[in-house]
């Protein structure tokens, strides 16, 4: 596979929704009550869809998904970080979901390639902005216990917001404009869930990049060792 | 759905409904008209009378439908992270989905009976109210997820089709929307094992070895022999149940048969062969200790299953706090996913 610009941004975005998909699956079963089992495994489901088509843009989505080796992958480090409570589900819902509306809109509004996708994830990810802000605002201003989840939650994955607004080579968007966007949005939601906008650093000090560089956290192994397992165990096998 | 061609009986007892304790000889009327609503197929709605012993029946029977669809999420959720490609984890996730959402129809019905889903959830907690057993053995393949929905399911729906006509509405109801997506579940688990089935010889070993673990749990899916079922007869009177637990078992086994040979794949009962005198297949003795045993707790997955039930209710316990003191302080307004409390659990009134 030649990797353009075309081709490398649909695997930073297929990439994104492939892997905040897979960690949503995880709640399965799992969650806190049967209304987020449904909405959680829509969510993913919605994502995995929307990776579908972005990985196909630039490949086999099963070769892409289930071939590539972990720094192939142009992902967010944000969305690979492990489950955590469900606080820290929303505290990332409610950023990648800010971002992605922000981004899918001036996407759905251009000719490029990405337009078609974008017009129809753009609704989707409305719904899924609306769940983590209402989640937000619940668990933010609900009792003692969940405002302090929350808090906490927020603060812990605020280092790895930063890295959403890189240009991404091949998507012609407004970044700065995205990024001030988000933050008005983001810290909005919060001060209506009680909660402080996080005052850290929103990216790491490491020179040598982060996700869209293919440069993950540790637990990001892990995930796709399990993911990939099966589908490598039996190499050129149909499912 | 339709009911304009309710009868004469079902006016009769649609005026019977209970706003306090009723006079006995009033009862023997009220049950009189219950009866004649039943005998006329007609079906009984939340506020009609009915006899104590047809409430706690359907209570326990729907109860256990929907614990059986929360549980059932586990062994199949267990395969959503390791789904051998992008399509089959699309198809996976989405029935494990409609489980959830099956378990929100049925919870539901049984609140129109009176009983709160809290309420419920705490008796499969504490092990007062069951699951179907079947949930009670574990996902080894990727070809599980298969084999339980060629044959869980589609043994489940050959239980269920018949309960979309049962004689209480809001379960007949509900029974109709989980049939669709049933039968969905059905072909796709077929579909999967085929892919398998025809795939290269690994593949073609890990569907048979599925097969042959799922298919007399499967069989017992239905139940005890229909000499040895405990509430079979009043349900059949009561038109809750349609076909005896024996009758159903064969039907099943007359589908999967040419089905198996279709996939392939054999069927783990030497005894299985075609009657002609009979029109159905033979089939050999199950194995009723080992369905009591797994009954009784003592089956593969059975701690492992309410284990994790339970830990995920705890562990959610704080959310749902959070969301219930959101909507007091803001006055409910906008109303998230939450569990009805205790206090609308009340409103819909005691069995």
């Amino acid at each position: 596979m030649t990797v353009t610009a075309h081709t490398g941004a649909a695997l930073a975005l297929g990439d994104d929704a492939l892997v905040l998909s897979h960690r949503l699956g995880e709640w399965a079963g799992h969650a806190p009550v049967l209304e987020e089992e449904v909405a959680l495994a829509n969510i993913a489901l919605d994502l995995l869809g929307q990776a579908r088509v972005l990985l196909s843009m630039a490949g086999d989505e099963d070769e892409l998904a289930y071939l590539r080796e972990e720094r192939a992958f142009r992902n967010l480090q944000l969305v690979e970080q492990p489950g955590g409570d469900f606080a820290h589900t929303i505290a990332r819902q409610l950023y990648f979901s800010t971002y992605q509306r922000l981004l899918y809109t001036q996407l759905a509004a251009q000719e490029g390639a990405f337009a078609g996708l974008a017009a129809k994830a753009v609704k989707e990810v409305a719904y899924h902005q609306d769940h983590a802000e209402q989640w937000t605002l619940r668990l933010g201003d609900g009792t003692a216990q969940s405002h302090e989840r929350m808090r906490r939650a927020c603060e812990a994955l605020w280092r790895f917001t930063g890295e959403m607004f890189q240009p991404i080579e091949g998507v012609e968007v407004d970044w700065a404009g995205l990024q001030t966007a988000w933050l008005e949005s983001v810290s909005d939601t919060l001060r209506r869930a009680t909660l402080e906008v996080p005052e850290g650093p929103r990216s790491g000090a490491w020179a040598a990049g982060a996700g869209r560089q293919g440069l993950h956290t540790e637990p990001f192994g892990r995930m796709l060792a399990e993911m990939q397992h099966l589908h490598r165990s039996h190499p050129g096998a149909s499912w | 759905m339709v009911e304009g061609d309710r009868m004469a009986p079902a006016a009769a007892h649609r005026t019977a409904s209970v706003d306090g304790a009723v006079p006995e000889a009033d009862t023997a009327v009220y049950e009189a008209v219950f009866n004649a609503a039943v005998a006329a197929d007609e079906r009984i709605e939340p506020r009609d009378w009915m006899p104590d012993a047809y409430r706690s029946t359907l209570v326990r029977q729907i109860a256990q439908h929907a614990h059986s669809e929360i549980i059932g999420m586990q062994p199949e959720a267990n395969w959503i992270s390791r789904a051998p490609s992008l399509r089959r984890k699309a198809i996976l996730m989405a029935k494990v989905q409609d489980e959830a959402g099956h378990g929100l129809y049925l919870y539901s019905a049984v609140e129109t009976l009176g009983v709160s889903r809290e309420e419920l959830l705490d008796k499969l907690h504490t092990g007062r109210q069951k699951y179907s057993s079947i949930f009670n053995y574990p996902t080894l393949t990727w070809a599980d997820v298969g084999a339980i929905g060629w044959l869980v399911d589609g043994a489940a729906i050959t239980n269920q089709v018949p309960l979309c006509r049962c004689s209480y509405g809001p379960y007949a109801r509900a029974m109709v929307r989980v049939c669709k997506e049933e039968s969905f579940h059905q072909r796709q688990g077929y579909e999967l094992l085929l892919a398998l089935s025809q795939g290269t010889p690994e593949q073609h070993a890990m569907a048979q070895d599925a097969v042959d673990r799922w298919w007399w749990p499967s069989l017992m899916m239905f139940g005890p022999p229909d000499d040895e079922s405990a509430h079979s007869a009043q349900s059949m009177a009561w038109k809750i149940k349609r076909h005896s637990n024996d009758e159903l078992r064969q039907r099943f086994i007359d589908i999967c048969v040419p089905q198996a040979k279709s996939l392939n794949l054999t069927l783990p009962d030497p005894d299985l062969r075609w009657n002609e005198e009979r029109g159905h297949y033979d089939f050999g003795p199950i194995d009723w200790a080992e369905f009591r045993e797994v009954i009784k707790g003592n089956g593969p997955c059975n701690e492992q299953r309410i284990s994790q039930r339970r830990k995920a209710h705890d562990e959610g316990a704080w959310v749902r706090e959070a969301a219930a003191a959101y909507a007091a302080k803001h006055n409910g307004a906008t109303g998230a996913a939450v569990e009805p409390s205790a206090d609308t659990a009340d409103m819909n009134g005691k069995a």
